[in-house]
């Protein structure tokens, strides 16, 4: 084991002008990483493989001997991942190493055939083994950056707008699930306190389906609502949504509900005491207004 | 032993609650709230929780209890300032309090009981007026 | 998965309840859960520890943090020597009390949490596990 150390750290600079040249070759991203950043990476790997298998000396990459190497490889496939590379570019990053290293154990000549194999074996299985790691890793990363992204996209999805004193408006666009529900209950109830309103309209005009499940979300935001003070209006219910939940038999009894957010809205105005009144000079086009001189 | 203050406002009674209840606290506001409308005539009860942290289904309970007693001691009752995370709480456990009135502030639930208390009395005074 | 910390509380009296509520509060405050999350694993070990009050005779509570991974969460267990519960399905479902209570304890706790598991035995007591995960 510690010969395969001495061969990689002796031959640590053809190693690694070969290394790079192989993934010049194939999987360099030059597009996504600097040459000189890439360098630092390979020169940084080689050196931790190095004192990971003098401080281990053992192939075995769980051992705390490894621990650097392993750190170093969960940085870098975390940063790639963020980057934009694919899983088999970040996993060709560690496999194109097999080839010069090989060629190194070949042109250092040491020992019988059978200790040339042993070595070239161990070397294959540790390569082999940093690669599942580098390409959990990626995964892991990304996985991460979905969760964050779905997180920020919940957040986004729900904008609570305020139309007047006293009332806001929730406009919902795509399906309602119970995780997203939350977000929204949430946002509109935090907003309800925060402007004081009393009124508070829930548009499903983009809603594609509403079900049981959608509808008791519905009815759960609306009781939470009330609870605190404030009356939900539901608008923007089309015909057909109007057809399945009387077929599903959901009681939207104690809910009011509105074709569209205009009517919601004159509902909630008239309800706070408050009445649109048409301007008596409005009723004039304003575009003869605007010209009125030249038509007399 | 400690007791949540019960103030008298005109015809109204205002109480808010500031504290983590413990049960026995939550049933001696209850007999308190039933003494003082009988005792002070009252005609509305406000009650403000907006500092409460948690409202459990034994304080929704009593909350309830208080409305339905003070309704039938002739006197109207509002719960004001629930949280929003408490809200949610208590619609996830399954309680909605149907025959709670609420409001969002100390002022909205004032309005709603003067509101209510000045259409009662403006009714009788239109029976008057017709006699 | 880890405990990282543990710790005991009684619950003999209606003082307890309380106490018990603040000691998940701030468990849940440690742990950064939202404040939705906070309030609804408070009011559920409230819930909880008042059954073990009114129904169990008293008994205990126990607070444990945990670590899964990069996930954080609370796992309560209460656990009374009372009269235990004969038909736990029952139990759960909404509206069933044998108290004066709305009979949402049980079934109400368990949509406040993410797991939830109750194990009884007539005349021996009853134990019920509950976690909530940020």
């Amino acid at each position: 084991m510690n010969e395969l150390a001495e061969i990689v750290s002796q031959n640590e600079k053809q190693i690694s002008t070969e290394w790079l040249r192989d993934m010049e070759k194939s999987t360099q991203r030059a597009d996504l990483i600097g040459k000189t950043e890439l360098e630092e990476q390979c020169r940084r790997l080689l050196n931790a493989v190095v004192s990971g298998i003098k401080t281990s000396g053992s192939a075995d990459i769980s051992l705390p001997g490894w621990n650097q190497a392993r750190d170093l490889l969960v940085e870098i496939s975390g940063a790639r991942a963020r980057l934009g590379f694919s899983s088999s570019e970040v996993a060709t990053f560690v496999l194109s190493l097999k080839q010069p290293l090989f060629s190194a154990i070949r042109r250092s000549g040491k020992g019988t055939q059978d200790q040339l194999f042993d070595m070239v074996w161990m070397s294959t299985e540790l390569l082999d083994r940093l690669a599942l790691l580098t390409t959990d890793a990626f995964i892991a990363a990304r996985e991460e950056l979905i969760t964050r992204q779905q997180q920020e996209l919940l957040e986004l999805s729900t904008p609570v707008v305020k139309l007047w004193d006293d009332i806001l408006a929730l406009p919902i666009i795509g399906t309602l699930d119970s995780a997203r529900t939350q977000v929204v209950m949430e946002s509109l109830l935090q907003t309800v306190v925060a402007t004081n309103s009393k009124f508070a309209i829930i548009d499903i005009t983009g809603v594609p389906t509403v079900d049981t499940l959608v509808a008791q979300h519905l009815l759960k935001t609306i009781t939470a609502a009330r609870l605190m003070g404030a009356e939900c209006i539901i608008s923007g219910v089309r015909p057909q949504i109007a057809q399945t939940i009387v077929h599903l038999g959901i009681n939207l009894e104690d809910v009011i509900t509105k074709a569209n957010l205009a009517d919601a809205f004159s509902l909630a105005l008239h309800r706070s005491g408050r009445k649109i009144v048409r301007e008596a000079s409005t009723q004039v086009n304003p575009i003869s207004k605007l010209f009125g001189k030249r038509e007399d | 032993m400690e007791r949540i203050p019960v103030l008298r406002m005109g015809p109204l009674l205002l109480i808010t609650i500031q504290i983590d209840m413990h049960d026995k606290l939550a049933l001696q506001l209850q007999d308190d709230v039933t003494q003082r409308i009988s005792e002070w005539g009252s005609t509305g009860v406000l009650i403000d929780i907006s500092s409460l942290e948690i409202v459990d289904s034994f304080i929704g309970r009593m909350l309830a209890n208080i409305a339905a007693m003070s309704r039938v001691l002739g006197a109207d009752t509002v719960v004001v300032g629930m949280q929003p995370a408490v809200a949610i709480t208590l619609v996830e456990l399954g309680m909605s309090l149907p025959g709670v009135r609420t409001a969002l502030s100390v002022e909205a639930g004032m309005e709603l009981l003067y509101g209510a208390s000045s259409l009662t009395q403006s009714g009788i005074a239109d029976e008057r007026s017709e006699a | 998965m880890n405990v990282l910390k543990r710790e005991l509380l009684p619950l003999k009296s209606s003082n307890d309840v309380v106490i018990a509520r603040q000691r998940v509060r701030q468990s849940s405050i440690g742990l950064r859960f939202s404040l939705v999350d906070q309030t609804k694993l408070v009011t559920a070990a409230s819930e909880l520890a008042r059954n073990v009050l009114d129904h169990g005779n008293g008994g205990e509570m126990t607070v444990e943090e945990l670590a899964n991974g990069s996930r954080t969460g609370i796992r309560l267990t209460f656990e009374d020597w009372g009269p235990g519960i004969a038909n736990i399905e029952q139990a759960l479902t909404d509206g069933f009390t044998t108290g004066s209570g709305m009979g949402l304890g049980l079934g109400g706790s368990k949509r406040l949490v993410n797991e939830f598991s109750i194990e009884s035995e007539v005349g021996k007591g009853t134990k019920v596990t509950v976690a909530r995960w940020r």
